[in-house]
């Protein structure tokens, strides 16, 4: 995170009276909720509950029926520090045929609206090689991706979505169809950068037990069939350092 | 053999290796972005371009040319109005295309010869005109997808992220449509409208079993298609045949030689 570029309890997220239909479906209706700085959303609901519409919503890919929402106090569709929001898509959104390496993906983080043209900076390639080292993925940054596992895979667009040290990142279904040891590797390691870098996360999910036992069993809001969970950062390092101590003992 | 340095093959060779770079350069985002079919639904609307040209007496390529972007421009307003069935864009203009390129050939009659040509290719009809032509394309196809590759390469990866990364999605589509266009009414006169497209696609195929990267996908394509290209001139110069037959059919033997080579490789 920029030092300093955030005030208290900054509006990360804003969703003000928030609708979406599909046709004569409401899908969304009158959502208001405000992610702050630091929060941990998660938003869990059935397949066709009408969570990755309001995901891409608010990254700006779907426009609202009715409602507004700003990100960094913005509206999302005038929005332009793309820079601070890191975005992990569905494991399925890329072709694994791709010819790509990971370091090749991973540096597609740096690839935004103020660099546009602009060639590849040695202080880019050093953000990168900076990033596969935090993942762990520096052993195979030449590795073709579509060639990795289903965990590795996450972990190079985890390092794509934070070469940028973003404010915010946002998850869509991040662990679909990986097993279940690699998915609680993947959670502990996001729980951690959430606990220990002050980050804000939202992350769309339909693994309810695993959400739940991060977030609480009580969602703090509902819509329809979508329900949110959340944890601030200062419980959620509460949280890390108890699991340590149990640990310990 | 004396063919081969004639001054007509001698042209058809330079516009052949300008084609073999900019057809794979722009043939690896289509391919990748599974728009393969935007490379025929464009080669047939050129014809009728072409055909037209004929009618009225106007410059037959630049005809195309209008004709084939004007055509990526409604490829790309059809593909809004039917966002889940984009396909639909494609099959609506290429039977557009042919449509009017058979109303323009029954139109005029006595140039069958010379729409021939653009049909299957030739090395006969590539004029100096058309040659400047041919390289004018080729420079503004290299600058732009120089200028643009790491944005394209995002676009063609995972088009969500590119828009959640603030990039131009829309400019750089139709960018990529336009140079389709450009790329194809161009080519047709060596390779043909009917074979164009494999151009396109059959060296990019060839890369993606071989690349593990995509520069090196993108650098071993133009490798390929100048092989098949210069390959493919030859022989058609030396028997006579069209050379967009000779050049596809060469590019179906790499293939070919290459899923076998595959095999043959421990995984």
């Amino acid at each position: 995170m920029k030092p300093g570029s955030l005030d208290c309890h900054q509006h990360m997220i804003e969703i003000e009276d928030l609708s979406f239909s599909y046709g004569e479906q409401k899908v969304i209706s009158g959502l208001n909720y405000t992610v702050k700085e630091r929060d941990f959303l998660g938003i869990i609901g059935s397949n066709g509950a009408g969570k990755t519409t309001l995901l891409k919503m608010i990254v700006g890919l779907l426009p609202a029926s009715s409602g507004e929402i700003r990100l960094f106090g913005e509206p999302v569709r005038k929005f332009k520090d793309w820079e601070r929001l890191g975005y992990v898509p569905q494991k399925n959104a890329f072709n694994p045929l791709f010819p790509a390496t990971v370091r090749e993906v991973v540096l597609s983080g740096l690839y935004n609206n103020k660099n546009l043209i602009r060639r590849v900076s040695k202080a880019q390639q050093q953000q990168c090689d900076d990033a596969l080292e935090v993942m762990r993925i520096q052993d195979i940054a030449e590795k073709r991706v579509g060639q990795l596992s289903g965990g590795q895979q996450q972990r190079v667009f985890l390092a794509r979505a934070l070469i940028n040290h973003p404010d915010l990142l946002i998850l869509d279904e991040p662990t679909v169809g990986i097993d279940a040891e690699t998915q609680a590797g993947f959670f502990d390691l996001i729980m951690h950068m959430h606990a220990h870098h002050h980050m804000t996360f939202l992350m769309v999910s339909h693994d309810i037990d695993m959400i739940k036992n991060y977030l609480g069993h009580e969602p703090v809001q509902s819509n329809g069939k979508i329900n949110f969970y959340c944890r601030h950062s200062h419980e959620a390092q509460d949280c890390v350092e108890e699991n340590l101590q149990h640990t310990l003992v | 053999m004396e063919i081969l340095f004639s001054d007509f093959f001698q042209r058809a060779l330079a516009g052949g290796l300008l084609i073999g770079i900019t057809a794979p350069l722009i043939g690896v985002f289509l391919v990748l972005r599974r728009l393969s079919m935007i490379g025929d639904t464009l080669a047939h609307v050129t014809i009728a371009g072409v055909a037209l040209g004929f009618l009225t007496g106007f410059y037959p390529l630049g005809a195309g040319l209008i004709f084939a972007v004007a055509a990526s421009f409604a490829i790309e307003k059809l593909r809004k109005a039917y966002k889940s069935y984009a396909e639909l864009s494609i099959a609506i203009i290429m039977s557009g295309g042919v449509a009017l390129a058979s109303l323009f050939f029954t139109l005029g009659k006595g140039y069958n010869a010379d729409v021939m040509s653009y049909l299957f290719g030739s090395i006969y009809t590539l004029d100096n005109m058309d040659l400047i032509v041919v390289g004018l394309v080729t420079i503004a196809v290299v600058v732009v997808v120089t200028l643009f590759f790491k944005e394209f390469f995002l676009l063609s990866f995972e088009e969500d992220a590119a828009s959640v990364s603030g990039l131009p999605v829309k400019l750089l589509n139709m960018l990529i449509t336009i140079l389709t266009a450009l790329v194809i009414s161009t080519a047709i006169k060596i390779v043909g409208s009917l074979l164009v497209s494999a151009l396109l696609t059959i060296p990019v195929a060839i890369s993606l079993l071989l690349s593990r990267s995509f520069k090196s996908s993108v650098i071993l394509s133009v490798i390929i298609a100048e092989i098949a290209v210069v390959g493919g001139l030859v022989v058609a110069g030396i028997w006579n045949l069209a050379p967009g037959a000779t050049i596809v059919l060469l590019l179906i033997a790499l293939l070919a030689l290459t899923l076998i080579g595959k095999k043959g490789l421990p995984a």
